[in-house]
Formats: structure tokens, C-alpha cells, sequence
């Protein structure tokens, strides 16, 4: 019931919510893991690179939005397995970066890699020095430090191809972590002159340290090496670090400004621009535009001092039944349309389920306003994993493709809405045959469960974890 | 819309029973020529004795009255009159009464919002022995069927054939519920009207025969509610 397609499209057209659809059957160990250390839901879908956790190349952050995992217990558990195999977990690190595609792509880096002729001329060269100086190395007789160092070669290759060929967001990232490398060469303040030194005599005693310790192999010396060395890194590179945190913090908060902007453009556009169209609409009649300015510098104020955004459905009604309700009322007030209105099932309204009225409310106004049709069917129905909203005229009708992309109302307040939610916005419109809108959101209390129960193993239920 | 006319007569007879006079005034304005209206009434007792004299092909019948609701016209009169068809009429009624009524034998529901012509199309697929269900009815109908769970892992005894509705069944009420007209759903389920037309019929009698307790259970959950 839940999984209805609007009839007349291919069902592919719905995309996955939230990997809802998505079955797999775990291994046990996997599935204790999870239960165990789990921290967040999981997306599930194909694994893809994070944005917003990154602190690389987001693989880690990937995978564990991806099995729901701690992030954490992912990075350190790299970095022991890391050390553990002398770097091979470093290039399978590095190799995943570089092919599975980041979060909301399709193609990977490598894929642009393979086109990239000069990338691939500098790869093969520096792959040529790095394995010649390997070799002279273990010609000198320190086999074993050549024998560590293999790993960056391949890693080398990767993250040159890597840097080439990154999308142009993740080049920003790129440039700003490697910036204190860049930096180091530059010199300049005294301070940044002292870290070098004292940084360069502890790893010079550390690794001396380290091959005397291995000469040996007395367990001591090797371990006080590992911690110098260690200690060089954090002073050459710990104000780096200190600096990439609070760079990734900052860019996150860009982030969330960025989406309340178009958040805060939706509904502008939904109460001020809508009304100010009205009033050009009804200019000969002064009565009304009183009243349309009226109810309109009531609304605003009440954004703007009360802190009630317009077209906030939660405020007056707590569920989707009453939503779609007020909906109703409120259009048959403010444009002279019937609005016909049929709920099935009920649900209490979330953030999501609002987004999903706001988006339902804006295309009932459009209906009222533009198709020219004297009733507008809504039709809500709660089902068990979503809900699902359909906004039926049947009036003029228009080419959903002739509509220019810079029309707000359609892509922002409507699909950009939805998109932003994790729901999905589709328009069934041809001239003369009016329009249908179809909006659908995941129930947000039910995606956990729904995603951590493998479907169709009834025997083994997941514990549940609401 | 079809327009299905009824067999052997162009015009059905057609009796209003409804208490407000205005509204009786308006509805018989409204059809015009184009049925036979054969009296009117105001109230539950008058109203089967009019049906019982007049044996219209028709009865609209609004859903609440004053002496008990329509629902009792219907059964006063269905073993004695079966001929006599009901389309149930309401402007705006808790689904449980508008259940019972089509449970108690009316064969449609339309709200009074309905247009003229919309009506006068209702009233002849009535009389043609078709069923009729507004949007609202298949919501309702959707409602009551959908709060019993296919989610419950055993399948009761009592959960005959009846009791549920078809995949099919469902997603016709539920075009039907987005404002699709028959033709419409015809056309995007790729049936033909006739299908649509015996989906609906099929689901009309579930409705009436289905003794499922939870289709009462649900009734006296929305009264209470």
C-alpha cells in the first residue's frame, strides 16, 4: 500500500528512500556489531563518499552512514589495522577514495581519472622515482625500511590522481588540508621556523632510534623511537589538525546557512510573492487588496517577531489529517476554489510530514490560482512506511517541461522541498487535462526500523530500537 | 463521465429525502427534465411511506435524519422494495454514519457538493444497478479496510475473501479517492470502464456482507474519537 507508484510512471522513477527498499542479509557478526555500536540510522544503498562527516576522503564516514557503525570506531580502527599491516589498509583507504563516487555523484574520481593523459603521464613518472629510490634504499642495506615504505607508492599514485581529478568542492577541501604542507616550504614567521627543528631533530632521533632498535630488536628503544616520531608529527602538524577541525566545523555551518536561505526563500515565496501576485490580480479591486495586505502584514509579523514561520502547518494542526484540513480551509478562504479533501489513515505531523503539507499546500495554491479548475481533490494517505499526498485539478493543465527553470514556486517550493527531506515530488500535467501533483515522504519514526530489519527473515526480528 | 443509461427508461424516477427544504428545492431545480422526480420527503417515517407508494428506480437519500438517520429508510425498505435503489447524500457526515448507511444497502455515496450534471450521471449509473462511490467514500472505505493490518503475521479465521479488499480493489478506490473519474482510471490502470465498474461493485459488496469485526471496531473507534 505503501509502495504504490503514481500509476502511468515507471516505478524506477522512485528512487530508493533511505535504501528503504533496499534488502541484504547480514552476517551475524556484522548484525551484533551493529547492535552493539551502532550510533546513527543507516542510509543503506550503494556506499558513497560523506560530505558532511569528511575528514579525508568521507570513506569512513561513508561506510558507516552506510552499516551504521560509530564513525569513530571505524577511523580508529583504521588506523590500527593501519599500523598493524605496515600501510596496506592505507592504500585500500586511498583506492576507495579514489572509486566510490561521493555522496550524491555518480561517477567516481577514477573515472575521470582514466581520461586524464597528463595525470597519468606524472603518476607513471613519480611511481618510477619512487621505486628507484626504494631500490637504491634496500641496495644500502636497510631492506626493512623499504619493505615498510612500499604502501606509499600506490597511495602516492592515487592521491596524485586524486588531486587532479577531484570534483571542484572537494578540490577546496584538498587545497585547504594540504595547505600547511605548502605553507612549510614558504618559511617565514621564526615560530613556524622553530617547529621545523625541533620537529626534524625528534623524528631524526626517532627513526635513528627505531633502525639502531631494529638492528637489536630489543622491545625499549623501538618503543621510545614510535613515540618520538609521534611527537614530531604532533608538533610539526597538530596546529594543521586544530585548524582542519575547525575549518570542517565552519563549512558545516555554512552548510546549514545555506539550506535555511532556500528555506527562508520557499516561504517568501509562498506568503509575500503569492500575495503580492494576488494583489496585481485583484488591483481594481481595493477592498480586497486591503484585505490580501492585511492578512499578509499579520503573517509576516508573526514570522518576524513570534517567530511563527508562514505556511507553518505543525502550529495549527498536530497531525496530517488536520493539516491537510487546514489546508483546505485556508485555500477555500483565500482563493474562491472548492477544495475537496479525502484522508486515509493518520499520523502526527514531524518536520518531515510538515515539509511534506508545506510542499501539498504550495501545490493546491498553484492549482487554485493558475488552472482555472473550480475543485481541487486532496487526497492524503498515511501508510504504514510514508505518506503520500496527491493535488488533483482539472484545469488548464500545463507542459511540465516549457516551464522555465527559474520558476520558484514547482522547483523550489515544491520539489526542492521534498528533496531536502529525503521525499520526492513528481507533476503529471498536459494542456487541457489538468494537473496532478504527487508528493511522497518516508515516515521518519518508522526508517529505522524498517531499515534494520532485513526483509522478508521474520524468524529473526531486529531488536528494535525506537 | 459514461453516462449509462438505465435500461428500458431514458428518465429514472427518482425520490428526495432529505430534511432540509431548501436543499430538496435545489436538488430537484438542479436534475431538471432530465429524471422523473417523484415526491419528496423530510423525514424517515414519510419517507418510506412515499417509497412504498411511488416504487421509484431511485432514492437519494441524505444521510442524516431527523427520526434515526437514512440508514433506516433503507432498511425499512429493501426486503420489501428491492428494485428500489439508494444513492446516499451528505454535505459534510462522520464516516461511520455514511458506512452504516451503505451498509444498510445504498448502493453510492456523493457529497452535496456535487455538481448537477455530476448528480444526474450518479443517479442514472445507480439506476443502471452500478455503484457509485464519491472520493470521500472510497477514503472512507480505504480507512476502514486499511486500520485491519495484512501486517499481522497469522491470518485469523474470521479473515474470509470478504473481509479484504484485492490489490487491485485498492488502488481503484484509491484513484478514485485522488478525484479520477471511472474513465480515468480505465485508462491508467488499462481497463475498460466495465472492469472498473465491477471493481467498485465487488468492493460495495464486501462492504455490505463483510461481517469482519474489525469494520465495527473501527466504526466505534471513530466514534469515540
Amino acid at each position: 500500500m505503501n509502495e504504490t507508484p503514481a500509476p502511468g510512471q515507471p516505478a524506477q522513477d522512485q528512487q530508493p528512500v533511505n535504501g528503504q527498499r533496499h534488502q541484504e542479509h547480514l552476517p551475524p557478526w556484522l548484525a551484533e556489531a551493529r547492535n552493539r555500536w551502532a550510533s546513527g540510522p543507516r542510509t543503506g544503498g550503494p556506499l558513497r563518499r560523506a560530505r558532511d562527516d569528511r575528514l579525508v576522503g568521507g570513506v569512513m564516514a561513508g561506510l558507516a552512514a552506510r552499516t551504521g557503525l560509530d564513525v569513530t570506531l571505524l577511523r580508529v580502527a583504521l588506523v590500527v589495522i593501519t599500523l598493524l599491516t605496515s600501510g596496506v589498509a592505507a592504500i585500500a583507504y586511498v583506492v576507495a577514495w579514489l572509486v566510490v563516487p561521493a555522496a550524491g555523484e555518480t561517477t567516481s574520481i577514477a573515472s575521470r581519472a582514466a581520461t586524464d593523459k597528463r595525470g597519468i603521464a606524472l603518476v607513471a613518472g613519480l611511481a618510477s622515482i619512487l621505486i628507484t629510490v626504494l631500490v637504491i634504499i634496500s641496495a644500502l642495506g636497510a631492506g626493512w625500511l623499504a619493505s615498510l615504505a612500499w604502501p606509499v607508492v600506490p597511495c602516492a599514485i592515487c592521491l596524485v590522481l586524486i588531486w587532479r581529478n577531484a570534483p571542484a568542492d572537494e578540490q577546496v577541501i584538498l587545497r585547504r588540508q594540504a595547505a600547511p604542507l605548502t605553507g612549510l616550504a614558504e618559511g617565514g614567521k621564526p615560530r613556524r621556523k622553530l617547529r621545523i627543528i625541533v620537529t626534524l631533530v625528534l623524528l631524526a632521533l626517532g627513526i635513528s632510534l627505531l633502525s639502531i632498535g631494529h638492528h637489536r630488536s630489543a622491545v625499549l628503544d623501538p618503543i621510545g623511537g614510535v613515540l618520538l616520531v609521534i611527537a614530531g608529527i604532533v608538533v610539526l602538524l597538530g596546529p594543521w589538525w586544530l585548524r582542519i577541525a575547525r575549518d570542517l566545523a565552519l563549512e558545516r555551518q555554512a552548510r546549514v546557512r545555506a539550506e535555511e536561505r532556500a528555506d527562508i526563500a520557499a516561504r517568501v515565496h509562498d506568503s509575500v510573492l503569492q500575495t503580492l501576485a494576488m494583489i496585481q490580480r485583484a488591483a481594481d479591486e481595493p477592498q480586497r487588496v486591503v484585505q490580501l495586505a492585511r492578512a499578509q502584514e499579520r503573517e509576516l509579523r508573526a514570522w518576524l517577531f513570534d517567530g511563527r514561520p508562514p505556511g507553518s502547518i505543525t502550529d495549527e494542526a498536530p497531525t496530517v489529517a488536520a493539516g491537510v484540513r487546514h489546508i483546505q480551509q485556508e485555500i477555500e478562504a483565500r482563493y474562491e476554489v472548492a477544495v475537496e479533501i479525502v484522508t486515509v489513515g493518520d499520523c502526527e505531523l514531524d518536520d518531515d510530514l510538515a515539509a511534506l503539507l508545506a510542499a501539498g499546500r504550495e501545490a493546491t495554491v498553484n492549482a487554485a490560482k493558475w488552472s482555472g479548475s473550480r475543485v481541487i481533490s486532496l487526497f492524503a494517505e498515511v501508510g504504514p512506511a510514508q505518506v503520500a499526498l496527491f493535488v488533483r485539478d482539472r484545469g488548464k493543465g500545463f507542459d511540465p517541461a516549457a516551464v522555465p527553470a527559474d520558476r520558484k514556486g514547482v522547483a523550489e517550493s515544491i520539489r526542492a522541498r521534498m528533496e531536502r527531506r529525503g521525499g520526492e515530488a513528481t507533476i503529471r500535467s498536459a494542456a487541457g487535462q489538468g494537473t496532478e501533483v504527487t508528493l511522497t515522504m518516508p515516515r521518519a519514526a518508522r526508517r529505522g526500523d524498517t531499515a534494520s530489519r532485513p526483509a522478508g527473515d521474520a524468524k529473526q526480528p531486529a531488536p528494535s530500537r525506537s | 463521465m459514461t453516462t449509462a443509461a438505465a435500461p428500458g427508461s431514458g428518465r429514472p424516477r427518482v425520490v428526495i429525502v432529505d430534511d432540509h427544504g431548501l436543499f430538496r428545492s435545489g436538488v430537484r431545480s438542479e436534475l431538471g427534465d432530465q429524471v422523473d422526480v417523484a415526491g419528496e420527503a423530510g423525514d424517515v417515517a414519510p419517507a418510506i411511506d412515499l417509497i412504498a407508494q411511488t416504487v421509484p428506480d431511485v432514492v437519494l437519500l441524505d444521510v442524516h435524519l431527523p427520526g434515526g438517520g437514512g440508514q433506516r429508510v433503507v432498511a425499512a425498505t429493501r426486503d420489501v422494495l428491492p428494485g428500489v435503489r439508494f444513492l446516499a447524500l451528505s454535505a459534510s457526515d462522520a464516516p461511520e454514519d455514511v458506512i452504516a448507511v451503505i451498509r444498510a444497502g445504498a448502493r453510492g455515496y456523493v457529497t452535496k457538493t456535487i455538481s448537477g450534471a455530476e448528480l444526474i450521471d450518479a443517479i442514472h449509473r445507480i439506476a443502471a444497478g452500478d455503484a457509485v462511490f464519491s472520493p470521500r467514500l472510497a477514503g472512507f472505505v480505504l480507512d476502514a479496510f486499511a486500520s485491519m493490518p495484512g501486517t499481522e503475521e497469522s491470518k485469523p479465521a474470521f479473515d474470509s475473501e470478504l473481509d479484504q479488499l484485492t490489490a487491485r480493489e485498492r488502488e481503484v478506490l484509491r484513484l478514485i479517492a485522488r478525484g479520477y473519474t471511472y474513465k480515468e482510471i480505465a485508462r491508467e490502470l488499462f481497463i475498460s470502464v466495465k472492469t472498473v465498474e465491477s471493481h467498485v461493485s465487488s468492493v460495495l459488496r464486501k462492504l455490505q456482507l463483510s461481517t469482519r469485526h474489525q469494520l465495527t471496531r473501527w466504526a466505534s473507534e471513530r466514534r469515540l474519537t
